[in-house]
């Protein structure tokens, strides 16, 4: 404290107190930049890794089998058949009917939160369907087996199948529960927080006076946010939706617990089990036996992370896209 | 004439009945508040199931004991508590700093240079890598040449899963620090790295605190990535080498003990299993609303 004072008082002392600092720091400031550089590539080279990891791992597959995994229905390993056409109509499908419950659902609770109700109840509303992004895989898994699986067994599918929907071929077969259609629900409820909260942020983004506009003309809050704050924050939107698309394509634990799994058909109705690539993954991979199914295996994961990673890269743009056009940076 | 009223029908300004306006507005009001609580429906349901089914098995045995073999009732899911806080606590050591100092490159140096829009580019495409992908990068990576699973592996696929969500978030609260704060930094003769961690680190220290929190809680609850590295075990977690080592052999973890327990027969493992989602629902859910809470600061400026 006192030796500080006469630091600053005496203009010889401090000058010979800051010339060596300056001189050492003089390294510091390119070195800290060079380490925050080299911490910020370590993301790019696990990226290079993980695919030069996948890439190399399946090599023995993508050379063996061809693309004869992708042109087959079956797998079963003591036969020598890799065919992973199952697994991908299975993560399709799941994810295409999972999209159609939680999109409207989800631009629903963006409208309420946005538009709607006071912003303390926005507030209150939105965190709890947050928190629900927070739940992890596995306890939607302990949820679905055993709640909503004997749930659609007993009652709801046996309901569907009594109304005029039951002829419908897609609701066909006995309901077994741990189907397609049990996965699609529990996987839709576990990427809605996900829309929900880019949806909302992206309405949030829509200028107070454009919406004000809409109003002034006679507009109902529907219209306003139909053919004003929709239209404008429609980049946005579709980069959430992607998004979803993104977490509902590799989910994993929720979805093998209630689908089913390992039933390596293309399924005739929404009632009857199938698989994912996630699922099989996860059932196959540890029991694998030979090298050549761990290294089919490891390829459905690369063709897991290709797919994604196109989803990803689409989301990205057009949410970058909604950036610009709003001229936000949120 | 008629040929006109259609035209006014089909423009965009055409009158419309109001009554009916009013009503379609009502409907989808409506069911934006149905929508509404569906969700909050189904996150109540899922808490209090697992609450109801779990608190049972809540015991001092479930706290302190291994997990029963076979038939014998009673244990505890001790062994996998301890896996967990490791494994997440070593995923946490390799990723927390990388993406902590990796999003000060990308608020403070890159910016909106062509490497920094690069480098986030990757790391979106990193976030969206699923968590069974990151699994089998671990074992493609470490299982297969070391030819044994470890509790590591699993910390490594958990580090991947994590620097992205670590990175985004820490970018987004350090670009909230304004430009005020660094200027007056660099302006008193501070250097850039004094400046940042003294000045700028120090203002969006709540939001970081909590992003990396949040981080660490997200990944303590995956089950995918640990199914191909961490694999599970019987038994305690002893040293880093050796097969029951962290680094030597097949580490207990809750999430994949749930996911076993809940495919067997036997209802004193099913209710184990509950046991177990019932703490990792509550260490989830009570960590985050309490950093939300604590923290909630660190997103205002």
């Amino acid at each position: 404290m006192s030796s500080g004072e006469v630091d600053i008082s005496t203009p010889g002392g401090a000058g010979a107190q800051t010339r060596p600092r300056r001189h050492h720091f003089a390294f510091g400031d390119p070195l800290f930049r060079w380490f925050t550089i080299a911490c910020a590539a370590t993301v790019a080279l696990a990226m290079f890794l993980l695919i030069g990891v996948l890439v190399k791992n399946s090599w023995l597959a993508i050379h063996v089998l061809g693309i004869k995994p992708l042109t087959h229905v079956a797998y079963n390993p003591d036969t020598n058949q890799y065919g992973a056409l199952s697994s991908l109509f299975g993560t399709f499908l799941t994810t295409i009917l999972a999209m159609l419950i939680a999109v409207p659902l989800a631009l629903a609770i963006a409208l309420l939160l946005v538009e709607l109700v006071h912003p303390l109840v926005s507030r209150v509303v939105g965190t709890t369907i947050e928190m629900l992004a927070a739940v992890p895989s596995i306890i939607f898994g302990m949820w679905g087996i055993f709640i909503v699986v004997p749930l659609m067994q007993r009652h709801i599918e046996p309901w569907i199948q009594a109304t005029p929907l039951g002829r419908l071929g897609i609701f066909g077969g006995s309901p077994v529960g741990v189907d397609v259609f049990t996965a699609s629900i529990v996987l839709s409820l576990m990427i809605l927080p996900f829309i929900t909260a880019v949806s909302r942020d992206v309405l949030q983004m829509v200028p107070k006076v454009v919406k004000e506009a809409g109003y002034g003309m006679g507009s109902t809050t529907y219209e306003v946010m139909r053919k004003i704050s929709m239209r404008y924050a429609l980049a946005g939107i579709a980069g959430a939706v992607f998004l979803g698309l993104g977490r509902a394509l590799g989910e994993t634990m929720a979805v093998s617990m209630v689908i089913g799994a390992n039933f390596f058909t293309i399924p005739h109705s929404l009632f009857q089990s199938g698989t994912t690539v996630s699922a099989t993954l996860a059932l196959n991979f540890p029991e694998s036996q030979s090298k050549l199914e761990t290294s089919s295996l490891i390829e459905l994961a690369l063709i897991l992370f290709v797919i994604t990673m196109v989803f990803q890269v689409v989301a990205q743009l057009w949410l970058a896209r909604a950036r610009r056009m709003t001229g936000s940076r949120a | 004439m008629t040929a006109t009223t259609t035209d006014l029908s089909r423009c965009p300004m055409a009158p419309r009945s109001v009554r009916r306006r009013r009503l379609v507005n009502t409907v989808i009001t409506t069911s934006s508040w149905i929508a509404a609580a569906i969700g909050i429906f189904v996150m109540g349901w899922i808490v209090v199931t697992v609450v109801v089914r779990g608190i049972g098995a809540w015991n001092v045995a479930f706290f302190t004991q291994l997990p029963p073999t076979g038939n014998d009732p009673g244990g505890g899911l001790a062994n996998a508590i301890v896996g967990t806080l490791v494994i997440t606590f070593g995923a946490a050591v390799v990723g927390l700093p990388l993406g902590f100092f990796g999003a000060i490159y990308l608020s403070e140096f890159g910016r909106a240079g062509r490497v920094a829009t690069g480098i986030r580019a990757v790391t979106n495409i990193v976030l969206g890598v699923p968590s069974i992908v990151a699994g089998m990068f671990a074992y493609a990576l470490l299982v297969l040449p070391s030819h044994h699973y470890s509790g590591f592996s699993a910390s490594v696929a958990l580090a991947f899963i994590m620097l992205p969500v670590m990175t985004r978030t820490a970018e987004d609260v350090l670009n909230l620090v304004p430009n005020e704060l660094r200027e007056s930094a660099l302006a008193m003769g501070a250097p850039r790295w004094r400046a940042t961690l003294g000045v700028v680190v120090k203002a969006a220290r709540a939001g970081l605190i909590t992003g990396a929190i949040l981080a660490v809680v997200r990944v303590a609850g995956e089950t995918a990535p640990l199914l191909f590295t961490a694999l599970s075990s019987p038994y305690w977690l002893s040293g880093f080498f050796g097969p029951s080592g962290y680094f030597g052999g097949p580490t207990a973890n809750l999430t994949k003990d749930i996911y076993d327990f809940s495919q067997q027969p036997y209802p004193h493992l099913i209710q184990l299993a509950w046991g177990g989602s019932l703490l990792i629902i509550v260490a989830v859910l009570g960590v985050n609303v309490v950093t939300r809470l604590l923290f909630q600061r660190g997103k205002e400026w």
